[in-house]
C-alpha cells in the first residue's frame, strides 16, 4: 500500500501552474496563489496582472535591485517584464470586471459544491473586515480557480455543501486544487479529477463535507 | 497665463475645511500624497470623510491623520495591513465609521463621479453582505448591484511629473487611484516630485490631462518607504 502524502503548498502551486497555457492573462491572489508564478517557465508566456495597475508582472527583484515604486497587490516589490504596462485602478478593474482575465486564482476559507466562495471575512474575529479586490476578481474573471488546503488546521472540511462564512461571490469557482486532490465544480457538485498517490475515494470523502463524484 | 503651480502649502490647501470628503491617492505606501496629508493635520481640519484604499500604516500619513482624531468616517477596501494598528484601535473603540467597498467598485464609483455618471450596475458583490440593502437588477441574464458615484470635495494626489497646466504623469504602481481621484473631486490638489516646462510632457503619454487638476505643489521627497 502506498502511503498518502499530501502535496506541499509548492507542489499544489506547481500542479495548478501545469494547467495554465501560454497566452492567458492571470491574476494571482495573496498567499499560495502567488507561488503559482514561480512554476510557470518564463518561455511559456503567461501574463500576470496585479490589480494595482501592473500588467506583465515579473518575479521579485534580486536584492539590491528593488524599485520602491513597483509593488504588487500584496504590497511586495516586483518587476515588470518586457512588454508590461501600467494603468490606473479603474482601468485595472475594468480588465477584471470586463471579463478580460482568463483566470484568477484565489485562496479561500470555504468553497461550496455550487461554486460559492467565502474568502474575505470570518465572523469570529473583532478586526475590521477587509475585502480588497476579492469580490471584483471572483465575479469578473473568466475562470476562478481556488487553491487551498483540503481541511482547516483542526481538520474541518473546507469543501462544503453551503458556505458558513460570509460569501465573496456566488457560483463563481470552477476548479479547486487542494493538498489532496484536484476537483471540478460541476452541475452535479464536486467531481474529483485527480488525487494524491495513495489517497482513496473513501478517505477523500471523509475529509469533504459535500458528496464527491468520481470520474 | 495659466499657472496651477502654487508657491507653498498654504496656497495648496486654501479652502480645505472641516467636514469635507477627501479622496486620498495611494496603494500601500506607493503614490500616497503624504505631504498633503500632513498639511491636513497642521491645519487641524476635522470631521473628515476619507476615501482611500488602505487605512495607512505606522503613524505616518493617513494613520497619523486618524491618530489625531481628524477622521470621522473611512471609505476603503482594505483597512488592514501588517502595521495598521492606529486604525484598528480606533475601529474597536467605535471612534471611526467604516464603509467597506470592493476595490474595483470603489475605483469605478469615483470614475463615474468624474465622468458625470450618477450610478452604475455591477455584478461585483451580488449576493454578499456588501450588497445588502442595495438595488439589484438582472441584466443579460446576470444579477447586478446598483452602485452610486462617489464624489470628493477635495482630492489629494501624488504625481511624478507635472507642468503648469496641471498635466500629470505617474511613476509605475504609484499611478493606482490617483488619476480617478483627480477626476472625481471639486478641487484636486497635487503634490509632484518634478515640475517640468509646458510642452515637455509627451502629449501621447500624459495620464491625467490638466483639466482635472486645480493646484500643483512641488514636493521632491524621494522614494516611498515601507
Amino acid at each position: 500500500m502506498i502511503e498518502t502524502k499530501p502535496w506541499s503548498r509548492d507542489a499544489m502551486a506547481a500542479r495548478l501552474a501545469h494547467d495554465v497555457p501560454e497566452g492567458w492573462y492571470v491574476n494571482l491572489g495573496i498567499g499560495i496563489p502567488t507561488m503559482v508564478a514561480d512554476h510557470v517557465p518564463v518561455e511559456r508566456e503567461v501574463i500576470f496582472h496585479s490589480e494595482n495597475g501592473v500588467l506583465g508582472m515579473g518575479p521579485a527583484p534580486p536584492p539590491g535591485a528593488v524599485d520602491p515604486w513597483l509593488i504588487n497587490a500584496g504590497k511586495k516589490h516586483v518587476t515588470l517584464r518586457a512588454g508590461g504596462s501600467y494603468c490606473h485602478h479603474a482601468d485595472s478593474f475594468g480588465m477584471i470586471r470586463g471579463g478580460h482575465l482568463d483566470l484568477c486564482v484565489l485562496g479561500a476559507f470555504e468553497v461550496a459544491e455550487n461554486g460559492d466562495i467565502a474568502n474575505w471575512a470570518t465572523s469570529e474575529n473583532d478586526t475590521a473586515p477587509a475585502v480588497g479586490g476579492a469580490m471584483d476578481l471572483a465575479a469578473g474573471a473568466k475562470r476562478l480557480w481556488v487553491i487551498m488546503e483540503h481541511t482547516t488546521k483542526d481538520g474541518r472540511p473546507k469543501l462544503v455543501e453551503r458556505c458558513g462564512y460570509p460569501l465573496t461571490a456566488l457560483a463563481a469557482v470552477t476548479r479547486i486544487y487542494t493538498n489532496f486532490a484536484v476537483l471540478d465544480v460541476t452541475a452535479g457538485g464536486f467531481a474529483v479529477i485527480e488525487m494524491v498517490p495513495g489517497m482513496t475515494r473513501e478517505a477523500l470523502q471523509e475529509r469533504t463535507a459535500a458528496r464527491l463524484a468520481f470520474a | 497665463m495659466i499657472d496651477k503651480i502654487v508657491p507653498d502649502m498654504n496656497a495648496a490647501m486654501a479652502g480645505v475645511v472641516s467636514g469635507s470628503t477627501i479622496l486620498v491617492g495611494g496603494f500601500g505606501s506607493v503614490g500616497q500624497p503624504n505631504a498633503l496629508i500632513e498639511a491636513l493635520i497642521e491645519r487641524d481640519v476635522r470631521d473628515l470623510t476619507i476615501v482611500a484604499n488602505n487605512s495607512g500604516g505606522g503613524v505616518v500619513g493617513l494613520a497619523h491623520l486618524m491618530q489625531r482624531g481628524c477622521v470621522r468616517r473611512l471609505i476603503c477596501s482594505f483597512p488592514r495591513s501588517s502595521n495598521s494598528t492606529v486604525f484598528e484601535e480606533l475601529y474597536r473603540a467605535g471612534k471611526i465609521e467604516l464603509e467597506i467597498v470592493p476595490q474595483g467598485t470603489m475605483a469605478e464609483r469615483m470614475r463615474a463621479a468624474g465622468a458625470g455618471v450618477g450610478a452604475f450596475y455591477t455584478p461585483t458583490s451580488y449576493g454578499t453582505k456588501l450588497a445588502e440593502g442595495k438595488e439589484t437588477r438582472e441584466i443579460g441574464g446576470r444579477m447586478h448591484v446598483l452602485e452610486y458615484a462617489l464624489h470628493g470635495d477635495v482630492a489629494l494626489v501624488e504625481a511624478w511629473r507635472a507642468d503648469r497646466w496641471g498635466n500629470l504623469v505617474f511613476n509605475k504602481s504609484g499611478r493606482n487611484f490617483n488619476p480617478v481621484m483627480a477626476m472625481a473631486a471639486r478641487t484636486t490638489i497635487v503634490q509632484t516630485q518634478h515640475v517640468v516646462e509646458l510642452g515637455a510632457l509627451d502629449p501621447e503619454a500624459i495620464v491625467t490631462p490638466g483639466i482635472f487638476v486645480d493646484r500643483v505643489l512641488h514636493v521632491p521627497y524621494g522614494d516611498p518607504v515601507g
